[in-house]
């Protein structure tokens, strides 16, 4: 869910936009020492298939809620964002807000107990459970590849922003960036990788804290930096209200209404992906109880709620205080004699204009652990989903633990080359960025409604779930290529003529998503129903999820969750 | 791994101790040998009390998970 626009190639800056001292660097360094470290001392606790891919089915709810979160913040996710915000506006926070706290409650108090009860390994691992092995080979198999492929993009988007900001070589960011999280990852796998995105999720914040609160203090506090973005930016009222422009597309500076936020992003896209990608889901696996596992993406959900503070507010406050006008990455890439800055460059800039010698390689170094925390979340759900998911069942069903486990390792290293691999890709066919990345989104919407028919709806068959996931896939893929080649389209998917290209991901999203979930319940009723005995610990009503009763009304989830709920709702008032 | 579950906590806590030290240390030398082009906001000498805050917190993490 990263808005970051990969078209910086190009921009092969004159001058980079940091220069690091030599405390900054120091600081960087023994980052990449210490999450080397991390993987070397966790080896010794990585024996048998459970501990390589699921972390021993031990972590905390803290943990794993904080490594569920930490997989999602890259580093493109931050600069990405960051820059919305200054292109949007405040607008940007639905992806914060709506387009994740429901999905991530959603997964804890709904979701979780079916994922967790049956003890599939992988998202697809419980689609086989339910649907059979069909389902489970095309979800596995897309979602391998795609992996790869957008953990390849990603690496090769963040060695783009190092060269740009801090004017490092290409090829060097990509190989030891890439080769640290492989050896970290291989050594110690998923608790490894779980570990190292605590301390990334505690370095990205003490990394990026500084910038909001410096700015909220150099512009007068939220009324200021208010005051100071209306007499900035034309119509910049819209750029500080959440809710009271999306009336209609015309009226924000996104071009998207409050249908496509609201069940485009909130119901759909960001349900299909705070639920069934396995990249995050996998981290909420390796709790260690039902309870643990139904608490941890409830304090992801807590925390979520508070990262535009490091995000949407920097770039909120570059609108307001930075003395140059930011522009597209096109348009400085077609200017480059002017030496313009992007919307993508908000955050580093930010970044420079507050944090001295230390502070500043401390940001760098936030930045660093996003890239690595999102690329190790990649590598560790790849490892697991083709060992489990498709060597396993497909290639070779009858080996021992021992050969999994070094097949997990094997594949950590496949998968770091495969990646590197599809960075130089990138490097040479640019537009396959954009490909891959829509791509990835067709799959999203309508794995969520083939997994949460399965769970929620005893009727549906092994047919209507795979039949259903292969027409909403199919049908979101033809809807993105109908506005492709004919743009104009876009009025009829997107319901405006006025609608922009951002709608265009909210509405196909729950298009398809209704397309998939009709297909789904006509092919179902029209094939005999699944005996009650394959469905026990699969589907509501023929699962027994433990009560919660006996636990103190402060140590229930669901408790968390309505009060999680319910600052949401105040959240959307203050700033709607 | 049981009896290691505070081990992450731990490290954190060195690591942040390490970078506390270097920060301040970094915000110190700073004051007193102003550089040519300071940042915005520099008489606030962030790099001080955000090296403080986090050696700080690197200390608390290491008294109250260590390692037995």
């Amino acid at each position: 869910m990263s808005s970051f626009t990969c078209t910086l190639a190009a921009a092969a800056p004159a001058t980079s936009l940091i220069s690091l001292g030599p405390v900054d660097i120091a600081i960087v360094v023994i980052y990449f020492l210490f999450v080397i470290g991390i993987g070397l001392y966790l080896k010794r606790f990585t024996k048998t298939g459970n501990d390589f891919f699921m972390a021993g089915r031990e972590m905390t709810a803290w943990i794993a809620g904080l490594s569920f979160i930490s997989a999602n913040l890259g580093a493109l996710e931050l600069l990405g964002w960051a820059g919305a915000a200054y292109q949007y506006g405040i607008l940007a926070v639905h992806w914060y807000w709506i387009g994740a706290i429901p999905a991530m409650l959603f997964l804890g108090i709904v979701m979780m107990p079916f994922y967790y009860v049956c003890k599939t390994n992988s998202v697809p691992g419980y689609l086989q459970l339910r649907y059979g092995g069909g389902t489970r080979a095309l979800a596995a198999i897309c979602f391998a590849v795609m992996t790869i492929l957008m953990s390849g993009i990603n690496m090769f988007a963040m060695a783009i922003v190092m060269r740009v900001v801090l004017g490092w070589n290409l090829h060097l960011s990509i190989w030891v960036s890439s080769l640290t999280v492989g050896l970290y990852v291989g050594l110690g796998g998923l608790l490894s990788a779980i570990f190292n995105e605590v301390l990334q999720f505690m370095l990205i914040w003490l990394g990026a804290l500084l910038v909001p609160i410096l700015g909220l203090y150099q512009a007068g506090g939220w009324n200021g930096m208010v005051h100071k973005i209306e007499r900035n930016v034309a119509n910049g009222a819209s750029y500080v209200h959440a809710w009271s422009t999306l009336g209609h597309f015309s009226t924000n500076p996104m071009g998207i209404n409050w249908v496509g936020i609201v069940f485009g992003l909130g119901a759909v896209l960001s349900m299909g992906y705070w639920t069934t990608d396995f990249l995050v889901v996998q981290r909420v696996m390796a709790a260690k109880d039902l309870r643990s596992a139904k608490m941890a993406p409830i304090i992801g959900a807590a925390f979520k709620m508070f990262v535009p503070f490091i995000v949407i507010l920097p770039g909120l406050l570059g609108l307001a205080l930075l003395p140059m006008k930011l522009y597209p990455q096109n348009y400085v890439q077609a200017h480059p004699a002017q030496h313009l800055f992007s919307y993508n460059e908000v955050l580093p800039l930010m970044l420079v204009r507050y944090c001295g010698p230390g502070l500043l390689g401390l940001g760098v170094t936030a930045l660093i652990a996003g890239f690595m925390s999102g690329m190790a979340g990649n590598i560790s759900a790849f490892a697991t989903v083709w060992t489990y998911d498709i060597y396993r069942p497909m290639i070779n069903s009858r080996a021992g633990d021992a050969h999994y486990v070094a097949m997990g390792r094997w594949c950590t290293a496949l998968g770091v080359l495969a990646s590197i691999a599809t960075a130089y890709l990138a490097m040479h066919f640019q537009s396959i960025m954009d490909y891959v990345q829509a791509l990835f989104s067709f799959f999203i919407a309508p794995l969520f409604g083939t997994v949460v028919l399965g769970m929620l709806w005893k009727r549906a068959t092994k047919a209507g779930g795979f039949w259903g996931l292969l027409a909403g896939t199919l049908s979101s893929i033809a809807m993105y290529l109908l506005v492709k080649f004919d743009p104009p389209l876009l009025r009829y998917i997107a319901l405006s003529d006025r609608a922009k290209p951002m709608a265009d991901d909210m509405f196909r999203a729950l298009w398809c998503f209704l397309i998939g979930v009709a297909v789904t319940v006509i092919v179902s009723l029209a094939t005999p129903p699944v005996a009650a005995g394959e469905l026990r610990g699969l589907v509501l009503g023929c699962t027994d999820i433990p009560s919660e009763k006996r636990y103190p009304l402060i140590h229930r989830p669901i408790f968390w969750a309505v009060l999680i709920f319910a600052g949401l709702v105040v959240l959307n008032i203050l700033f709607w | 791994m049981k009896n290691n579950a505070n081990s992450i906590w731990f490290l954190i806590g060195i690591l942040l101790f390490i970078y506390g030290v270097l920060i301040a240390a970094a915000g110190i030398y700073g004051w007193f040998v102003p550089p040519a082009h300071p940042v915005e906001l520099w008489r606030l000498h962030a790099g001080i009390w955000w090296g403080a805050l986090l050696f700080a917190m690197g200390l608390f993490y290491i008294i109250r998970f260590r390692i037995k």
